[in-house]
């Protein structure tokens, strides 16, 4: 398991990997806003958690198609499903790689993107905290959608109008959680539901992939 | 333990393509299915190898047995040589990748990342990796294609040492692999009557 995972982030980072991807993605989306809406401090300070939650779910949706359309093409994926390792512990490592690959980074830079948009001085541990517990279900709940289209040519738009909707309830609560975190109100609904999309889908989701991958490796 | 199969029919897409399939492989032996292109042979090494059900019958002796390798060889082009072979020796729980770099003398390119090889080089480390896996029973699909004569007669040795071992060889090919004790096994006879399609059943 420690081998895949290693190998997936080796890859990752060597050239072509995509490393950065989502990351400069991001970057890119939140320096717009303050363009496309204005110079006006209160009104950004006060959409700052929910551009930051919108982009950085935006750039994890970028890099989801190589989760495994990459190893399906070069015959890895057949080796690997004969390999003594259980699907379900490849496609929980496959979205784990994914997650320190695309998510983790986003969580990182995600305070210091918040300078850009006037982020309020109590919301960047808020807005930390919903990220770094609301991108693992992101990368989980992406997994799931790449098993599901892996093998289809151009599959990647396709992957997208499937799992966009199922990132909404995650959206939802992890950008209440910083809403409220910000103004100072009450979080534990938010923080609770949150935490139990994440490790639900954990949880649960890792069986649906490896049984849809199954389906599609035939 | 040896491989079985009886009376198995595999299909392709949810149409049958061979049915009635029975031969048995024992330790030690080679087998070298024999057909002409779309006759399912392909088909019939993947449900051995576990990678889709049977329609019918039964294959005893393969699953966590099988080392299989496919058209294409699952290299990573950008991990060296000695990096995509270390992966799946770890995947398969072993750390030893010396006398499969021997047996298909790899050793020069060890370093080199497996992108710049060529495509004969490609499918050596793609052979190699079965060295790496520590399973008894090999299931090849078209082994020796672009293989030049040298590097066919290194696969030939590494499938002798390995039969010599007490492993198993099943193989599809169309050359002459200069392995005379290796069983022949014709699959033209075998192929399925046209029929419509069996329902597929993600679609139920």
């Amino acid at each position: 398991m420690i081998a895949l995972l290693s190998r997936d982030l080796k890859l990752a980072v060597r050239a072509g990997g995509g490393f950065g991807l989502g990351l400069a993605f991001f970057l890119i989306v939140t320096v717009l806003i303050p363009f496309g809406v204005g110079p006006e401090t209160e009104l950004l300070s006060r959409i700052a958690p929910g551009v930051l939650w919108i982009g950085a779910l935006l750039a994890c949706l970028l890099s989801l198609d190589r989760i495994f359309a990459l190893d399906w093409e070069d015959g890895s994926l057949d080796l690997l499903a004969t390999a003594p390792l259980p699907l379900e512990a490849i496609v929980t490592i496959k979205a784990a790689a994914h997650w320190l690959t695309t998510g983790l980074p986003l969580v990182l830079a995600a305070p210091a993107l918040g300078v850009l948009l006037s982020l309020p001085q109590g919301a960047y541990l808020w807005v930390l905290v919903s990220l770094a517990l609301g991108t693992p279900a992101l990368s989980v709940i992406g997994t799931f959608g790449a098993a599901l289209t892996v093998g289809l040519k151009r599959g990647g738009l396709l992957l997208s109008l499937l799992v966009l909707p199922l990132y909404v309830p995650t959206l939802i609560f992890g950008a209440e959680l910083a809403r409220r975190g910000a103004a100072g109100l009450e979080v534990e609904a938010p923080l609770l539901m949150l935490a139990g999309i994440s490790f639900g889908t954990l949880a649960l989701l890792p069986f649906a992939s490896a049984a849809v991958l199954r389906i599609n490796l035939r | 333990m040896d491989l079985t199969l009886a009376d198995v029919t595999v299909a392709r897409g949810g149409v049958p393509v061979l049915e009635g399939v029975s031969f048995s492989l024992a330790p030690g032996r080679a087998l070298v299915l024999r057909g002409p292109n779309g006759s399912g042979k392909t088909t019939l090494l993947r449900t051995v190898a576990g990678l889709q059900p049977e329609l019918s019958g039964t294959i005893e002796g393969a699953g966590e047995r099988v080392a299989y390798a496919a058209h294409a060889d699952g290299l990573k082009a950008m991990l060296s040589v000695g990096e995509n072979l270390r992966f799946w020796a770890r995947v398969f729980g072993l750390s030893e990748i010396g006398a499969a770099l021997a047996a298909f003398d790899l050793e020069r390119l060890e370093d080199r990342l497996a992108g710049n090889l060529s495509a004969g080089q490609k499918r050596r480390l793609g052979l190699a990796r079965l060295m790496v896996t520590g399973r008894p029973l090999w299931v090849l699909d078209e082994p020796t294609v672009s293989l030049d004569a040298a590097s066919v007669a290194l696969f030939a040795d590494a499938v002798r040492a390995h039969l010599g071992q007490g492993g198993s060889a099943l193989m599809a090919t169309h050359i002459d692999l200069g392995i005379p004790e290796a069983g022949i096994f014709d699959v033209t006879s075998l192929r399925a009557r046209p029929r419509a399609a069996v329902q597929d059943e993600a679609f139920l």
